[in-house]
């Protein structure tokens, strides 16, 4: 009876298709009235909810991408990655790289009229530094040796030695001093009613619901042209999707499948503009280097040489995505392009094994060396059925040349705590998400190998320790890119990470919402100029 | 019967106790701190940060001495503040959430008992015909059928593909500027579709408990003595059978009491339902020690309170457990 069930609720999903589509939100095909006009919202379907507005305190990326429309820093990055002044008009770094100097920009109000002055550069900087704080953004501006304000139009910060990252520490949200000074910043009400000087003005927020923004008739850069900016919390994904056909939601990110398949139709592409670019972050496979199998560089290299790269994108991100060839992702200034990474070719993989010893195979096929059959476990987290699925691939792969690969997926908290702190694995399967600066000391050098510490792979090589110190140490592009330049030829050698691929971002709009203008930082970099036609317009 | 009462009352003293120990050193156990879920993985977190950050949590201090500060300030009504990191007192959290829940829980719990009790009757007067045996397949199928399966398909049907209702959410936007009623209608236009697959699913358990206490009401003499007199079997079965074959499913609602405040993570995270299912499944996720505890000794204690309730009603219906208790 449970069959006839079915076939009922077969028939039924071939009936969908004949029924109608919503007349609403039709596109216009001429081209009358697509003049910039004000008015309108854009509703942005969110999985998380926000934890706190006040930046600073904030660790999930569901509170920074509110509060990034709330707040500024005194520097960006623009939509080319590169960092251009914000709050600041300007800022001058001195020949020796040991101090900055931000000359303020004059006339910028709070959202509660209050002028925006280098008594909150000072504030902000405090309070971060506080050690009452409780905040994960300390340690940047621990380098700082001293900061002052010698009008309350430009902050001089002094270093110890030049810090490449510094720079862009100060894109870190300035936070209202009139409003916060003297007061437990983790009981202050701007956690849920935050007051910046972004495009952006705070106005509601509904617990698990939603989180409502006005425009800031009066920023810096202009009036937006788009009246509201609406965070809805749907956090399941199909839910959002279906809430986007529906039109109850403009923007969201795509997953793969969804992007590939399900978005195809025209009715859909007439609706929504699809966007495709590469995200900031790469999947990998970890080795533990000090257990002893994974030590031999020649082991590394055998595996890396006998997972298919391609097949994996296609087989897991239905090839929106490509080929991770290092630590740093492609298109950016510091990636190095003429790396040479080590193909897929099973053929090399059984001749490096065979060299590591790895030379008999038993009755199953599995290698074996002194008696014991080559065999490991890959170890991921929950909850990513993308890594999941890589790693059951990377299983099969791996199985041909002769290797027994076992898969455990552990809870997060679990994983951190009971594998990855105690150094307790074999291969971990993670990803990283970069920020647009290439330092990346703390994942890289040997220093950074203790306990909770992000080396948990324990890789140590002095030329790179060097090169990690090069390159934070300088603010001169062309002496970077050569240190990490050099890092990438090392690491693709050494293949202490296999780097497997990096997906792509894959946000939709609405079609009424023009002017978004794709670039390497995203869509997201010029959202005040974002409008949607008069005639157009639906809220 | 004061006196039994009182003795059940006292009672609960030592047992809260014993549970807020237990659920205490359980998630205790449970590997990974708040700090972690926070701040792993993140390059720009410094040994020192996590250090600051366990000791702001009080994290530092040995577990009884937590523990006990926990119970003093709980003994004040003082649930804490979260260790996520807006630090908002638990209380908010809790009461921002539980009147959704709460409520959402009391509609389908009678729209539950309203379906499942005729529902049961029906099947328990034609037992063994076509009926019966088409209400069974039905209550069956809601029984196995995965509720976010279920979710999806009406989604898509009533909510992109015919338009009829909302698809998630409690609120259209832009409903705050609404009139009352309009702003009611919207309301319960949302909550038509997660309170039919809330309620489809629980509907198979209680109606086949009515069905099979009613069989049993009808097989005995009295309703045989009540037949032989001639009484019209509406009456048989409506004012002799009913009201007897209605007590098991009273004890069941008794324990319904405190399911009233907890809520299903899928089932609320499909229809973005902001209720508590999802604040705990959050809050156990990020380890955040305070909200789990509040929200379990809230749990807790409305399970005692609904055991004293339903004991003292049987004490009321029957005198042996009544007298038992004074002696």
């Amino acid at each position: 009876m449970k069959a006839a069930y079915c076939l009922m609720l077969l028939l039924l999903l071939n009936l969908l298709p004949a029924c109608s589509q919503p007349a609403s939100n039709q596109q216009q095909t001429g081209v009358k009235d697509e003049k910039p006009a004000y008015g309108d919202a854009i509703v942005e379907g969110t999985i998380g909810e926000s934890s706190t507005l006040i930046p600073l305190l904030a660790s999930d990326s569901a509170s920074h991408a509110v509060a990034g429309q709330i707040y500024n820093g005194l520097v960006k990055y623009d939509k080319n990655l590169n960092i251009v002044p914000e709050l600041a008009e300007s800022y001058d770094i001195s020949s020796d790289g040991l101090v900055i100097t931000f000359h303020l920009r004059r006339g910028v109000k709070w959202h509660d009229g209050a002028p925006f002055t280098s008594r909150d550069v000072l504030y902000t900087y405090r309070v971060v530094i506080d050690p009452k704080t409780p905040t994960a953004y300390a340690e940047d501006f621990k380098q700082v040796k001293g900061i002052s304000a010698p009008d309350s139009h430009t902050v001089v910060v002094i270093y110890d030695k030049p810090f490449a990252p510094a720079l862009a520490s100060w894109g870190t949200a300035v936070l209202p001093a009139h409003l916060l000074e003297g007061q437990d910043i983790t009981k202050s009400p701007l956690a849920r009613k935050p007051i910046g000087t972004g495009p952006y003005r705070f106005k509601e927020w509904v617990a698990g619901q939603k989180i409502v923004l006005e425009s800031n008739h009066d920023y810096f850069e202009g009036r937006p042209w788009i009246n509201r900016y609406i965070y809805r919390i749907i956090p399941d994904s199909s839910t959002m999707y279906m809430e986007l056909k529906a039109g109850a939601v403009d923007l969201m990110n795509l997953t793969p499948v969804q992007f590939a398949r399900q978005t195809t139709s025209s009715d859909f592409t007439s609706r929504f503009n699809k966007f495709r670019y590469p995200s900031s972050g790469y999947v990998y496979m970890g080795y533990n280097l000090r257990h002893p199998t994974f030590k031999d560089k020649r082991i590394r290299q055998a595996i890396t040489a006998a997972i298919d790269k391609e097949e994996l994108i296609h087989g897991v991100l239905f090839g929106m995505g490509q080929k991770a060839h290092g630590p740093i992702v492609p298109g950016r200034w510091a990636y190095n392009p003429s790396v040479k990474d080590i193909a897929y070719n099973p053929k090399r993989a059984t001749e490096l094994l065979a060299e590591a010893g790895w030379k008999q195979k038993n009755a199953d096929g599995i290698l074996i060396k002194d008696g014991r059959p080559f065999t490991f476990t890959i170890l991921t987290n929950q909850g990513n059925q993308q890594r999941l699925l890589t790693a059951q691939i990377v299983q099969q792969r791996l199985r041909f040349v002769g290797i027994d690969v076992k898969i455990r997926i552990v809870e997060w908290a679990t994983f951190l705590k009971e594998f990855v702190d105690k150094g307790n694995f074999e291969v971990v399967m993670l990803g990283w998400n970069i920020s647009p600066d290439p330092d990346m000391y703390d994942i890289w050098h040997s220093s950074k190998t203790n306990v909770g510490e992000l080396n948990f792979v324990g890789y140590k090589n002095q030329e790179v320790d060097r090169l990690l110190i090069e390159g934070r140490g300088t603010f001169d592009i062309e002496k970077r890119k050569k240190a990490y330049f050099r890092i990438q030829e090392i690491l693709a050698d050494e293949q202490p990470y296999t780097f497997l691929y990096v997906p792509d971002a894959l946000p939709v709009v609405s079609s009424r919402i023009r002017g978004i203008e794709p670039a390497p930082a995203g869509i997201g970099h010029n959202q005040i100029k974002w409008y949607v036609p008069k005639a157009e317009q639906v809220y | 019967m004061a006196n039994y009462l009182l003795k059940r009352i006292l009672m609960l003293i030592p047992l809260m106790f014993g549970i807020t120990l237990i659920t205490f050193t359980v998630i205790h156990l449970a590997p990974g701190e708040p700090v972690e879920m926070q701040m792993a993985m993140n390059p720009k977190v410094g040994k020192e940060a996590r250090e600051r950050l366990r000791k702001f949590y009080g994290l530092d201090k040995p577990l009884a001495e937590q523990y006990f500060s926990w119970v003093g300030r709980l003994t004040r009504f003082d649930m804490g503040r979260s260790f996520s990191s807006d630090s908002r007192p638990v209380k908010d959290k809790i009461k921002e959430r539980l009147p959704i829940t709460l409520s959402l829980n009391i509609i389908a719990l009678v729209l539950e008992f309203g379906l499942a009790i005729p529902i049961g009757i029906l099947a328990a007067t034609h037992r063994d015909t076509w009926l019966d045996k088409g209400i069974t397949i039905f209550v069956f199928l809601g029984f196995a059928v995965p509720t976010f399966w279920l979710a999806l398909l009406l989604m898509y049907f009533f909510g992109v593909k015919l338009n009829w209702l909302p698809i998630s959410g409690l609120h259209t936007l832009g409903s705050e500027n609404y009139g009352t009623l309009r702003y009611l209608w919207d309301l319960a236009k949302h909550l038509i579709m997660p309170i039919t697959v809330a309620s489809f699913g629980s509907l198979a358990g209680m109606s086949r408990y009515m069905r099979s206490s009613m069989l049993n009401v009808i097989g005995q003499d009295y309703i045989t003595t009540a037949r032989a007199k001639g009484l019209p079997e509406r009456v048989v079965i409506y004012k002799h059978a009913l009201r007897n074959a209605l007590l098991p499913l009273i004890t069941l609602f008794g324990f319904s009491i405190p399911a009233l405040i907890g809520g299903s993570v899928i089932f609320e995270s499909i229809y973005s339902i902001p209720g508590m299912g999802q604040l705990f499944y959050q809050s156990v996720m990020s380890r955040d020690y305070p909200v789990v505890m509040g929200i379990l000794i809230i749990g807790a204690l409305l399970t005692l309170i609904g055991n004293l309730i339903a004991d003292v009603s049987y004490a009321l219906a029957d005198p042996r457990i009544r007298h038992g208790g004074a002696r």
